[in-house]
């Protein structure tokens, strides 16, 4: 098998078997960049000679047996996460040229593991959209299908896994945004529980819904990076204080006394027909395996997009006013005031879609509003937080579609915001509520497009989620497909 | 009509954000089919439903309150547009 094929945990075991070395791996995987990045247009940034560096140490330390968890292993960080020796734009103009000072702390747990970090890819500016279309320097494509969107805003990081440019990628998910473009890419793709894992030097989008997590070829991958992402860290006052299992002892537990909860709302009207079957036959694996199929029901899911909607923008709002020109970023250095330079700065610096969640954001929390709307929607959020905990009485797992269709092709909805926004739906919930949740490859459209079933826990469960991960993934046969590039 | 083009001006101006014409027509239009849309909240009854804000119940997250390294000044000053070895520098505040 050609290098870029393998998953993360066969290239450990030929590195750590002394098969290959770090350094070859890596150029392979830069060889690979080489040939498809001009269609998959994922990277925005790529530091080879960064990653043949590390690669050499991750030799040294393969050598002397002080190799850690990922030592030698090329990965890709999405553009969202702060890096000390790597531009980190946001996918926006306004950060152009940013380096941070410090790195994120899931970036030092990765170098301390001895990964390989190739670059930074592509993503929706600050995470905000479904496509990666609204990425202000380039929009990366589905390696499934030429002209079709890669999903997002983790768009980058899905691409970059499925077309072989990397072992596996870091993405963050506030609703959806590792999920979808994961099932829209024939990936697998984790939001780990709220405060799983440690969000400093993530740029904030919404504080109550950020979660960084992994987007690896496999299910045994992603427990592997989990291992390595999990955990407390007292630079994050909402990370928790709580002993991390080791996941990857939970993926062959098997299927048996499993409960999975059907939620009837998440299979209504606009469900593409193929997303349907797909997941049913999806459903019907786990159910021969062992599990029990139960019926369940979450009332208030046709809120989700209105509540939605309502405290992420009001939340980002709130987090971008960081962006003022002074201390990073772009400044318009004709503005002759400070209210005129924070004004011309953001309105240059920021794309449409940033723009219109500060605005929906700072109308939903202006005073005379704030109680019908911010007020409103938090309280909602509530009765769908409840609405999961019931369901988690009479079910260990709640299981779905991730996306309502497959890919579309790029510019479908770029003049309809709200369209695109109900293409959220169906994975907005669990950043709501705080739970985990993760899309594995379940079939394909008769268009060649990749389909992904979602499965959801109770809150620190993740576990449960890598039992039944893996168990579809043994059953759907699919996991040796490689896109057509 | 949800939102008017006065208030999305008014609101832009909160924010520190300069609208085209043309971005205040549009916004307008955008921001009203959204809140057009969210209004199906009105249909619930929340009376008496405390609100979230967060899905985790920490209240508060202590620390010993220990002196430790901070970031060096010039490291923080490094990525200001305009900056001297002291400070960041801004148009003039008070005139």
């Amino acid at each position: 098998m050609e290098l870029h094929n393998l998953t993360l945990q066969q290239a450990k075991d030929r590195l750590v078997a002394g098969d290959i070395t770090a350094t070859a791996l890596t150029n392979a995987f830069l060889k690979r960049i080489d040939q498809v990045e001009a269609s998959v247009k994922a990277f925005l940034s790529l530091h080879k000679n960064q990653a043949l560096k590390a690669a050499a140490q991750a030799d040294n330390r393969l050598q002397d047996g002080t190799g850690g968890a990922l030592c030698g292993l090329p990965l890709s960080l999405k553009d969202v996460l702060c890096t000390s020796t790597m531009p980190t734009t946001c996918g926006s103009k306004i950060l152009e040229g940013f380096t941070p000072p410090y790195d994120a702390t899931v970036v030092e747990k990765l170098k301390d593991a001895g990964a390989v970090l190739l670059g930074k890819v592509a993503m929706d500016e600050f995470a905000m959209g479904s496509t990666s279309e609204n990425c202000a320097y380039t929009v990366p494509e589905n390696p499934w299908k030429k002209g079709y969107v890669a999903g997002g805003s983790s768009g980058g990081s899905a691409a970059s896994v499925a077309a072989g440019e990397c072992l596996a990628s870091l993405g963050s998910d506030t609703g959806g945004s590792i999920r979808q473009p994961a099932s829209l890419c024939g990936i697998v793709g984790m939001k780990p529980t709220y405060g799983r894992v440690s969000r400093y030097g993530l740029v904030a989008f919404a504080s109550s819904l950020d979660q960084i997590g992994p987007l690896t070829r496999d299910v045994t991958d992603c427990a592997l990076m989990m291992n390595v992402l999990s955990g407390f860290d007292p630079h994050d006052s909402t990370s928790i204080q709580r002993d991390v299992p080791d996941f990857s002892s939970s993926l062959t537990d098997g299927m048996q006394g499993m409960r999975i909860g059907i939620p009837r709302e998440y299979f209504a009207e606009g469900l593409h027909p193929e997303v349907d079957s797909a997941v049913r036959e999806g459903i019907a694996m786990l159910k021969d395996a062992g599990a029990e199929i139960v019926d369940i029901s979450l009332p208030h899911t046709e809120y989700c997009v209105a509540v939605y909607y309502l405290i992420a923008p009001a939340e980002a709002s709130s987090n971008l006013a960081r962006f003022d020109g002074v201390r990073y970023g772009y400044r318009d250095t004709d503005a002759d005031s400070l209210i005129d330079m924070y004004k011309q700065s953001r309105s240059q610096g920021f794309g449409d879609e940033v723009k219109r969640r500060i605005l929906i954001g700072t109308y939903a929390l202006s005073s005379g509003y704030y109680d019908a709307y911010y007020m409103k929607a938090s309280q909602v959020r509530t009765l769908i937080k409840d609405d999961f905990s019931k369901a988690f009485n009479e079910c260990d797992l709640v299981v779905s579609p991730v996306s309502p269709t497959p890919a579309w092709e790029i510019g479908t909805h770029s003049q309809d915001p709200l369209a695109m926004y109900l293409s959220d739906i169906l994975t907005l919930s669990a950043n709501l509520a705080g739970i985990p949740g993760i899309s594995v490859p379940c079939g394909f459209s008769s268009n060649g497009l990749p389909i992904g079933m979602q499965m959801q826990a109770t809150h620190f469960n993740e576990a449960a989620l890598f039992r039944a991960a893996w168990n579809l993934e043994q059953q759907a046969g699919i996991k040796e497909k490689r896109p057509p590039l | 009509m949800k939102i008017t083009q006065e208030e999305v001006q008014k609101v832009a101006a909160l924010a520190r954000l300069d609208l085209t014409e043309k971005e205040v027509e549009q916004m307008t239009r955008q921001l009203d089919n959204i809140l057009s849309y969210v209004a199906k909240l009105d249909k619930l009854d929340t009376s008496g439903v405390p609100v979230t804000t967060h899905t985790q119940n920490i209240t508060n997250a202590f620390r010993a309150d220990e002196v430790r390294e901070s970031l060096a000044r010039d490291k923080a000053l490094a990525n200001g547009p305009r900056h001297n070895e002291d400070a960041f520098i801004v148009p003039k505040i008070i005139t």
